[in-house]
């Protein structure tokens, strides 16, 4: 009856969220007396997929079938279903991410699960199950009791700060059948930024809004995310005037980034705007406008010209 | 083709969350409805597809009677009737077990919701009902054409976009740019007050999980600024100081 957790590969790597749903994961297994064991799924070297027990997962279990290769949200569902009953796992983790999300909901369907998305802390057994989540897009937080058999938890990334051990975990060839069904759905293109900083796994962002005036100025925008290692976001409005692709967007309508830094350009801090970053640990706001709402959301301020200011700042990181 | 659209009445997008009954109750003293952001998305375009492609749109919703203005005005937009299930929509799976049960008995080629709710942000509703009809499910969808029976969608991925066909039926949770949000015309409006509305008991009562109670993000402390001409004290303070670099 150990804790299932699924952890999910980028490139043949497992994720930092995944990481910290696996560190989350031994938690809950510790507090449970019980011991985790990560289910991963596609190609990976047995290496990489040992590091999941510098995390705390004693087990993984890989699922190598060449159908899997591409990430299906349904067809890793009954993978991740599958493995929860040959270990009589009652508490299942992920993290939230496009895939997360396909696979938690299809898993709480199939194993009639009380689900907890945007989980942000471990859970309180004291008396029940009961877990802390993000709500009204971070504005506030409720405190879930899970009331079904199953559990899942969805965790919200960069919220769980990991602690690493030398341990490693044992690997074992994980085959269940596959179903058909699962495979219904025909991707016939796909586009993906590559050799960026991928957005909702970022550390540090650099967003932009629409005080850039035009997207042939982002230049400055990309230096500085790009000395920080961080990656570029922008506001709705920009992504609206397509000056930026969609999936930069954040926002109470785009994606919800929780980083240690969030620096935001020429943004005036609508309250929409502040629902997608107010998690982020650490918010800079530079704006021409002093009276911009966004400085009352932030921790360091500028008020300034972004052109001017931006290039200082790459300059400063540069020489760091 | 028959579309069931999914909507929930969910607080504006601006309002200011505050909570009763000793952080147990959602206050919704002078708290304006609307219809979710991401479900008025999916309810545009199935009335584009209407428009382009002849189809029945329903309105589908799972609340008590305070939820009927944010219906009516999904007739306004130009759906042509709804079911309203009489039950405060207590979790996902209840909702999900609404939305299954109402479709096992009229199947419908599409029932398409917004990504996720606006008030606790799951996204799990669209997921749970493909599992209970054996159906797919998809999620983020920002493009959706439909030719015959197949349906040719984008999905928002990591970073990135996919192109995706399949069969219906389907259920898709939708969010821009998939199509433009609408706003209701007088015309429309005057129809809407004579379009059927529907109100049934719920099927089954299995909420598996519960809220407790909620509480407020701690404030953050005062800003500090840093004057324009001495831009590089923040990166050494971002260093030194707050520790994220």
């Amino acid at each position: 009856m150990s804790v299932l957790i699924f952890a999910e590969l980028d490139e043949g790597k497992l994720k930092k969220s995944s990481q910290e749903a696996i560190f989350y994961g031994s938690k809950v297994a510790g507090m449970m007396g019980t011991s985790a064991t990560a289910v991963v799924i596609g190609a990976a070297d047995q290496s990489e997929l040992a590091t999941a027990g510098r995390f705390g997962a004693t087990k993984v279990l890989h699922a190598t079938d060449a159908k899997l290769n591409e990430p299906n949200g349904m067809a890793y569902a009954s993978v991740v279903a599958a493995a929860a009953q040959q270990e009589g796992a009652k508490v299942v983790v992920l993290a939230k991410s496009s895939l997360g999300d396909a696979m938690a909901a299809r898993l709480a369907g199939k194993l009639k699960a009380g689900l907890a998305p945007n989980v942000i802390e471990l859970p309180d057994l004291s008396s029940g199950f009961r877990v802390k989540t993000s709500i009204y897009t971070g504005k506030a937080f409720a405190f879930n009791e899970l009331k079904a058999d199953v559990k899942i938890l969805a965790i919200k990334k960069n919220t769980i700060a990991t602690e690493e051990t030398d341990a490693t975990a044992t690997v074992e060839n994980f085959a269940p059948s596959l179903n058909d069904a699962d495979f219904a759905l025909r991707v016939t293109n796909t586009e993906k930024a590559t050799g960026d900083v991928l957005l909702p796994e970022a550390d540090l962002v650099v967003s932009a809004g629409r005080g850039m005036k035009g997207p042939e100025n982002w230049g400055i925008v990309e230096d500085l995310a790009k000395a920080l290692h961080a990656a570029t976001a922008c506001s709705k409005p920009v992504s609206d005037l397509d000056w930026r692709p969609h999936h930069e967007h954040v926002g109470q309508t785009g994606i919800k980034v929780s980083p240690n830094l969030y620096i935001a350009a020429g943004i005036s801090g609508a309250i929409q705007h502040l629902a997608g970053v107010n998690s982020s640990k650490v918010i800079v706001v530079i704006n021409k406008d002093p009276d911009a709402p966004f400085f009352k959301s932030a921790d360091y301020g500028i008020v300034g010209d972004v052109f001017e200011v931006l290039p200082k700042l790459t300059k400063a990181v540069q020489a760091l | 083709m028959k579309i069931l659209v999914c909507v929930t009445s969910v607080p504006d997008t601006t309002t200011k969350i505050t909570f009763t009954g000793n952080n147990t109750k959602f206050n919704k003293a002078g708290v304006q409805f609307i219809t979710g952001p991401y479900d008025d998305y999916a309810l545009a375009r199935a009335v584009e597809l209407k428009e382009k492609l002849g189809a029945s749109v329903t309105v589908f919703n799972v609340g008590e009677a305070d939820a009927e203005p944010v219906i009516r005005k999904c007739l306004a937009i130009g759906a042509d009737d709804a079911i309203r299930v009489n039950a405060e929509p207590i979790d996902a799976y209840f909702v999900a077990e609404q939305i299954a049960a109402v479709a096992k008995e009229t199947p419908y080629d599409l029932i398409l919701m917004g990504r996720e709710s606006i008030d606790y942000n799951g996204g799990q509703v669209h997921g749970i009902v493909g599992e209970m009809l054996g159906i797919p499910s998809i999620s983020p969808v920002m493009r959706l054409d439909v030719e015959g029976t197949t349906a040719k969608m984008t999905r928002e991925i990591e970073g990135g976009k996919e192109d995706i066909e399949a069969q219906l039926p389907l259920v898709l949770g939708c969010q821009e740019p998939i199509a433009e949000w609408k706003i209701p015309n007088m015309r429309g409006i005057m129809t809407a007050r004579t379009k059927p509305l529907k109100i049934i008991q719920p099927a089954g009562q299995d909420s598996l999980t519960a809220v407790a109670n909620y509480e407020m993000p701690a404030p953050r402390g005062a800003v500090k600024m840093i004057p324009a001409d001495e831009a590089e004290t923040l990166i050494k303070l971002l260093r030194t100081e707050a520790k994220v670099i």
